[in-house]
């Protein structure tokens, strides 16, 4: 496969966007005025890194690129010393995010690194249901920091307290300081993210390595299925939608709750009926902390939580009130999953031929599933849970600045870098402590204008999926999985990218996520909103799926996805439920179009497009 | 087979056990028969003994063979041609194959090996509820698939055989096939002594196969025991074992019984009966036929189940030929027409994946160190 040079590609900037690499931190920026950095560039491979940034990043939303950026690479290079590769650098063009992993060249060091990893790693893969105990309480600590952080407005006059308790500080003060904490909150919680990840991903890699020793022709779903059926959070707010639909049957106001569209309807009425108030009182209990969570990825301000949105978990708990209706069992069939992973299991252990095969096996089946939930779970904290309590103090950040003019719509902050809003936080309050008006009420809307229409010239550019010289051999754990999927896809996604009429287009190919085959109408869900109109019977296509998509996945009978492996929510959910899934298809939103027929082949990852 | 059988286990008159059957149904067969009846035959009984589906037929026992050999005064003739052949000199191998299986051929079987014959015949037509029955004759030998030695396919198959008349002429075909220029001259080179090699004759009820094939209980170019692969084309599995056409191909998982592969080929020409004449003919698959599976997703993963099964009873991997009858409902209509252990990949002996950490933990660095090639 041939790429282009990075800074060929750098080097055509669209019209019109000239100067946007301001909107980025500058060593983001691939370069030509320095021999070294551009030589290094050069020889490097970088790729687009689709799965994590499916769109351009907003330059506010770079703060979680910059916080993997550094733990991911603090942990591997630092802390544990993975033997063989350094950190995974970073690059951005045109929005778009290039990663890639640093080998340590040396064969010496590589060498002096294996006893500091086996050391580290080892105490880590020794102790690791005690270290995440630990974890837990850690991130806890952070979310409850966060949610009790408050962004103070800026008054007239302070309050008399001020005076006679003798504060001696002002408001101004700490919405600096807890706007500072915000920021430190959230890239504490990235280094939690990262603290036991990439042992997870190894240990997990190199059973799916193994195993594919064993046996060449095995699906990765059905590596992934020896690891299933082991408790995730990640489903538990799922799991309280169905107890939410059980209850309301159970009380008799079924009718109520799927009598209406709107939550603010559904709500009125349940306040007049008989045990409305028993569940709507169950249902405030239910949102802390399981609302929390975003209805995509969890990654980006775009993704809004159910809280943000009550009428998503509201449609979710009609479909399972449908389903009680009709007699359907909606709980999980956790059982029939685990007895189908134990007898898969089986069946694959008798198979190996020689003894010392079967107990390596047997080692690094049982270190896969100690690093699983983990791996799952850190979902929830991080990326919904925080995220989502994150997002929002963020808005309020940006109600204050809004208030004092410098930006017109609260949406705006998105478009500012984090040391921008600093900067403009400063012009605010010492403009509110002179009396005067901030400077940025002249400069920020019309910068945040430029910006907005640079974006959307962003969008319309198709990243090259990769870019640089390729490497033969790729050691960093998380490159691995995440080259999994890239590496594989490459070529079929840009088959696809480079058809000019993609009504011309049949066939796609993607991850065989789950196996059977189904044929039926294509329902194309762009947001975790568009699910409500998703009818019995239909298959999902969608950009990507979230635990927060859980209810569709009662109503569907196939799933395909832009991006995602077989990792992916949406692979391990149709799996549970013995559904075809397609996933990382890279372009099935926009060449298929709901009401098309399709044929799903799950077990070889191929989607017809039958008309 | 598994108990490997070496020819000189094999007695031919006038040492042979004159009280042994000269004709078996296969039912009354198994693995350990392979003496009497052949590798062929002896692995059927096995089978139907195991549960699996095959097609019923009899076997004419190496004890028959030996009987007819007698009965038509002809050893000490044939052995005489044998003598002194050179597996080189191919003008007198073929003009003493020749004679030899003219004598065969011609000779009269007696009355009494004949009833034989004719009276399972009958009890097989019977049981088919066909009068007639069609059967494929083919030759069961006793040193087949022997490690190291192998027969396979050197003897002939007579497919969609009708009548007792027909049936006693092929099985004397079969016989005489055991002293083609070809295997006469194998044995020769292998050290194999004539007399003490035997040929048994299976008269197997034939499946009218619109679909037929081959399947491996292991992926033969990797030898992945967690697949089964299968090769499939119209008609009878003829064409698929001689290799006339590329068969569609198929590999199933296994451990779940999914299709994970599966490759259509454009399938020129098939096998079938040709009513009108009886026989079976060669015919050419209809154009738009040709590129279509010619294997239900059902089926596949019923030959699979039964794969599973076989090799499961033989505890090795297998290799099956296999017919789905079209005069039957689905089923009852998928069949198993022979199973013999492969032998290519069970030879070898396979390297372990394991770089010989113990912990996982030395597994992981040991593996991070080598990396992911990309590929």
């Amino acid at each position: 496969m041939k790429f282009p040079v990075p800074h060929d590609v750098k080097g055509k900037t669209i019209p019109g966007t000239e100067g946007w690499e301001r909107m980025y931190p500058y060593h983001y920026q691939f370069v030509t005025d320095d021999a070294e950095r551009n030589q290094y560039e050069k020889e490097t491979f970088w790729f687009y890194d689709g799965l994590h940034y499916p769109e351009p990043l907003y330059p506010f939303d770079t703060i979680w690129d910059e916080a993997w950026y550094l733990a991911l690479s603090q942990f591997n290079n630092r802390i544990f010393q993975v033997p063989p590769v350094r950190g995974v650098d970073h690059r951005i063009i045109n929005g778009y995010v290039y990663i890639s992993p640093v080998p340590v060249k040396n064969p010496d060091e590589i060498g002096q690194r294996v006893p500091n990893f086996m050391e580290r790693a080892g105490y880590y893969y020794k102790n690791w249901d005690e270290l995440e105990a630990k974890w837990k309480t850690k991130m806890e600590g952070t979310i409850a920091e966060l949610e009790a952080l408050p962004i103070p407005r800026l008054p007239e006059v302070e309050d008399l307290t001020v005076v006679t308790d003798g504060v001696g500080e002002s408001t101004a003060y700490h919405l600096l300081k807890n706007y500072d904490d915000l920021i430190n909150l959230g890239i504490k919680c990235w280094q939690y993210h990262f603290e036991f990840l990439n042992l997870g991903y190894a240990a997990y890699v190199f059973f799916m390595d193994f195993t594919q020793k064993l046996f060449p022709s095995i699906p990765l779903q059905r590596v992934t299925q020896m690891i299933s059926g082991i408790d995730v959070i990640m489903y538990k707010s799922d799991d309280e939608l169905k107890e939410l639909a059980k209850k309301a049957v159970a009380l008799e106001v079924d009718d109520v709750v799927t009598g209406h569209r709107e939550w603010a309807d559904v709500k009125a009425a349940l306040e007049n009926r008989r045990h409305g108030d028993e569940w709507l009182a169950a249902f405030e209990k239910a949102r802390y902390p399981w609302f929390n969570i975003s209805s995509g990825t969890g990654w980006f301000h775009t993704d809004r939580s159910w809280n943000d949105n009550l009428n998503i978990p509201l449609d979710g708990i009609q479909t399972y009130i449908g389903k009680l209706r009709a007699g359907v069992t909606i709980d999980r069939p956790m059982e029939a999953v685990r007895a189908e992973r134990d007898r898969v299991t089986a069946e694959y252990r008798d198979l190996i031929d020689n003894e010392e095969d079967r107990k390596q096996f047997d080692e690094l089946l049982g270190c896969a599933r100690t690093v699983f939930p983990y791996v799952e779970n850190h979902l929830f904290y991080v990326e919904h849970w925080f995220h989502s309590v994150f997002w929002n103090k963020m808005r309020e950040v940006a109600a204050i600045m809004q208030e004092h003019g410098l930006i017109a719509e609260i949406e705006d902050i998105w478009l500012l870098r984090r040391d921008e809003i600093k900067q403009a936080l400063w012009d605010i309050v010492t403009a509110w402590a002179t009396g005067v008006k901030p400077r940025g009420t002249a400069t920020w809307p019309a910068e945040i204008e430029w910006r907005k229409r640079v974006m959307q010239k962003f969008r319309e550019w198709a990243p090259p999926p990769a870019i640089g010289i390729a490497p033969e051999v790729i050691q960093e754990p998380f490159t691995i999985v995440l080259w999994g999927v890239t590496n594989n896809s490459l070529s079929a996604w840009a088959s696809v990218q480079d058809v000019a009429d993609p009504d011309s287009i049949t066939e796609l190919k993607g991850f065989p996520a789950s196996p059977g085959t189904v044929e039926g109408t294509a329902r194309v869900c762009r947001s975790a909103e568009d699910i409500r109109d998703l009818v019995e019977g239909e298959i999902l296509v969608a950009p990507t799926t979230s635990p927060s998509w859980a209810p569709a996945f009662a109503k569907i009978k196939a799933c395909i996805t832009d991006v995602g492996g077989v990792m992916s929510h949406a692979a391990i959910v149709c799996r549970e439920y013995g559904m075809p899934a397609v996933v990382g298809t890279g372009h099935s939103t926009r060449v298929i179009k709901t009401g098309m027929t399709l044929r799903v082949d799950g077990s070889s990852g191929l989607v017809t497009i039958v008309q | 087979m598994g108990s490997a059988l070496m020819a000189e286990d094999v007695h031919l008159a006038p040492g042979i056990d004159s009280r042994a059957p000269k004709v078996c149904f296969f039912e009354d067969c198994n693995k350990d028969s392979v003496p009497l009846v052949g590798g062929k035959c002896a692995s059927l009984g096995e089978l139907i003994n195991a549960g699996v589906r095959v097609p019923p037929g009899f076997a004419l026992t190496t004890a028959g063979y030996a009987q007819f050999m007698r009965d038509a005064g002809i050893l000490d003739e044939v052995n005489g041609l044998l003598q002194g052949l050179d597996h080189d000199d191919m003008d007198k191998l073929e003009a003493a194959s020749a004679a030899i299986r003219q004598m065969i051929e011609s000779r009269p079987m007696s009355i009494e090996l004949e009833d034989l014959i004719a009276e399972a015949y009958r009890k097989l037509s019977v049981r088919c509820y066909l009068p007639a029955v069609p059967v494929a004759v083919r030759s069961s030998a006793t040193a087949e698939d022997l490690p190291g030695a192998s027969f396979a396919g050197q003897q002939d198959t007579y497919l969609w055989i009708r009548g007792i008349d027909s049936v006693m002429h092929h099985v004397r075909k079969c016989i005489s096939s055991l002293y083609t220029a070809r295997a006469i001259a194998y044995r020769i080179r292998m050290g194999f002594p004539h007399e003490q090699v035997a040929i048994s004759v299976g008269v197997q009820k034939m499946a009218n196969a619109y679909t037929a094939g081959v399947m491996f209980t292991l992926h033969p170019s990797t030898g992945d025991r967690s697949v089964i692969v299968i090769d499939s084309n119209f008609g009878f599995g003829e064409s698929v074992v001689s290799g006339e056409v590329t068969p569609d191909n198929f590999v199933v998982n296994k451990v779940t019984l999914d299709i994970i592969e599966r490759t259509i080929s454009t399938k020129e020409i098939c096998y079938t009966a040709d009513l009108k004449l009886q026989r079976s003919v060669a015919m050419e698959v209809p154009v738009e036929r040709q590129n279509i599976q010619s294997i239900l997703d059902d089926e596949i993963t019923e030959l699979s189940w039964m794969a599973k099964k076989i090799e499961k009873h033989y505890g090795r991997p297998m290799d099956i030929e296999w017919a789905i009858d079209k005069n039957l409902p689905a089923g009852g209509n998928v069949f198993i027409l022979q199973a013999r252990p492969e032998t290519i990949w069970s030879n070898k002996q396979k390297a372990p994946a394991t770089t010989g950490a113990t912990t996982a933990m030395d597994y992981i660095v040991s593996s991070l160190i080598v990396g992911k090639r990309l590929s």
